[in-house]
């Protein structure tokens, strides 16, 4: 907790010094552990959704987005030992954005590893992707703790091989997030042999974070906060002391506690998008646990993005959002519930009326 | 349309009442429901390709985007004190603000069929949600 509150301290120390606002579509990721000497932050930036006009034109808000996570990572205090990229980079796959977007992303002075989004994949199926950023799902260690990075957004092969006159129709039909049409979100079973033989190699008691763009847990279907073959890749973690999963996708905060697996979400540099609950025909399971974030005002473009210290002191998460115009929240895993909960507003009467989505 | 034979057999007279020359102004069919329904969804059907449109505004950017089904648009608390514009409006108002913004397109006229179209499909999505007029 210290180490969070100095780096905080000194970061926004920083960041005043340069003028900018006390919020940041970024997620710094702390990893404590009983040996301070291996502590060490991670940023996050997911969801940057870079739109192509035409020419050399592309969307100003989403573009914003991004260009100011970057700079504004490059300040933080103390410095990341590397960035997370969470997918959708891209809005259509192109490679006009893809290009755009790394452009964007050059400019970060840490190594990025990037996890890849439906919006980065369903026009070519990754591979100008690969070609920039490298492989779609692989593992490395860091400092005692096993990353692991998987591409969570494939869906069933008809569906992506046989269903669509042309991979530009496939890519505009899987962009639309409540396109009736989609397909729902899964690892798939080349990846979960993948990571059950990745995981064979990795000791019971090394904490393991894994990145994905979809939630890796059932939350409403009909938006894609979901990933179909969850419960078997859960059950390939259940063996381990301490697991956590972290997101992009759902453009909001969530977090959750299954078994031994803590899920939680990042936000997105373009846009925020609606709690399930308020499409009113929505069945959906947003995990009760989650406390929501304020109700976005479109008003301020960058509101309901924000950036998030994690600490996962002795492999339990704890996150510390700062959002924008709005006050900051953490959210603290609790040793004795076993769970995360919002260090201000877990409880049902401490919570104010933004926190309600209807 | 597939009609059960005595529900055939009840309306063929009423759709003879219809070719005649006097109108009963209160009463309706079956039929005449179905229709109207019909017409109101044609309708909605617009709104949702108007929706999910990236012809709309001038960047690409369609209302679905941030919006999907709708949702975050409260149809049913219009009018109401729009706390961003300073003062009470019509859902229409809200709609136009989004399609000069983060649309940077043109506003439409209120009785525009398109604004029409827009405000059928978003109303839909919101459809069995109990109106609370002035509600933020």
């Amino acid at each position: 907790m210290n180490t969070i509150h100095k780096s905080r301290r000194s970061f926004l120390k920083t960041a005043g010094a340069a003028a900018l606002g006390s919020t940041l579509p970024i997620s710094l990721i702390e990893l404590a552990f009983a040996d301070t000497a291996e502590n060490f932050t991670f940023a996050y930036i997911s969801d940057a959704h870079i739109q192509h006009i035409e020419g050399t034109r592309f969307v100003r808000n989403w573009d914003r987005g991004l260009i100011r996570a970057v700079a504004e990572t490059n300040l933080l205090v103390p410095k990341p030992d590397f960035v997370f990229f969470g997918g959708d980079l891209a809005q259509l796959g192109t490679k006009a954005e893809l290009d755009h977007g790394a452009e964007i992303m050059s400019a970060l002075r840490y190594k990025v590893h990037y996890v890849m989004g439906e919006h980065d994949y369903y026009l070519d199926l990754g591979d100008y992707w690969e070609q920039l950023f490298g492989a779609q799902y692989y593992s490395f260690n860091h400092k005692g703790v096993h990353f692991i990075v998987l591409n969570s957004i494939r869906t069933y092969d008809d569906w992506t091989f046989n269903r669509w006159p042309s991979n530009e129709q496939r890519m505009l039909e899987m962009a639309g997030l409540d396109n009736p049409n989609g397909s729902p979100f899964m690892v798939g079973e080349e990846q979960r042999n993948w990571l059950k033989s990745d995981l064979s190699k990795v000791a019971k008691t090394t904490p393991i974070v894994v990145l994905s763009h979809s939630p890796l847990q059932k939350i409403f279907k009909g938006w894609n906060f979901w990933t179909e073959d969850a419960e078997e890749i859960q059950a390939l973690l259940k063996p381990f002391d301490k697991v956590s999963v972290i997101y992009g996708h759902v453009h909001q905060i969530q977090y959750n506690q299954i078994g031994n697996i803590s899920f939680n979400s990042v936000m997105a540099t373009a846009w925020p998008w609606p709690y399930p609950q308020s499409y009113a025909q929505a069945e959906q399971y947003l995990p009760k646990l989650t406390v929501p974030m304020n109700r976005a005002d479109p008003f301020f473009e960058r509101d309901a993005t924000g950036w998030q210290f994690i600490n996962t002191s002795n492999g339990n998460v704890d996150l510390h959002y700062t959002l924008y115009n709005n006050t900051a929240r953490s959210v603290i895993y609790n040793t004795k519930t076993k769970q995360p909960e919002d260090s201000a507003y877990q409880s049902e009467d401490a919570r104010i009326p933004p926190q309600t989505h209807f | 349309m597939k009609l059960k034979p005595i529900k055939a057999i009840l309306l063929l007279p009423l759709a003879l009442t219809f070719a005649m020359p006097i109108a009963s102004a209160d009463e309706f069919t079956d039929a005449d429901l179905e229709r109207w329904q019909q017409q109101f969804m044609g309708v909605v059907q617009q709104g949702r390709g108007l929706w999910t449109s990236p012809e709309l505004g001038t960047n690409g950017v369609a209302c679905a985007q941030c919006h999907p089904n709708a949702a975050n648009t409260h149809p049913e608390t219009y009018p109401k004190f729009q706390k961003q514009l300073g003062k009470v409006v019509p859902m229409w108002e809200m709609i136009n603000w989004c399609l000069k913004n983060p649309l940077e397109g043109q506003p439409l006229d209120a009785d525009d069929p398109k604004m029409t179209a827009i405000q059928a499909y978003v109303t839909h999505e919101r459809r069995g949600v109990k109106l609370e007029p002035g509600k933020h």
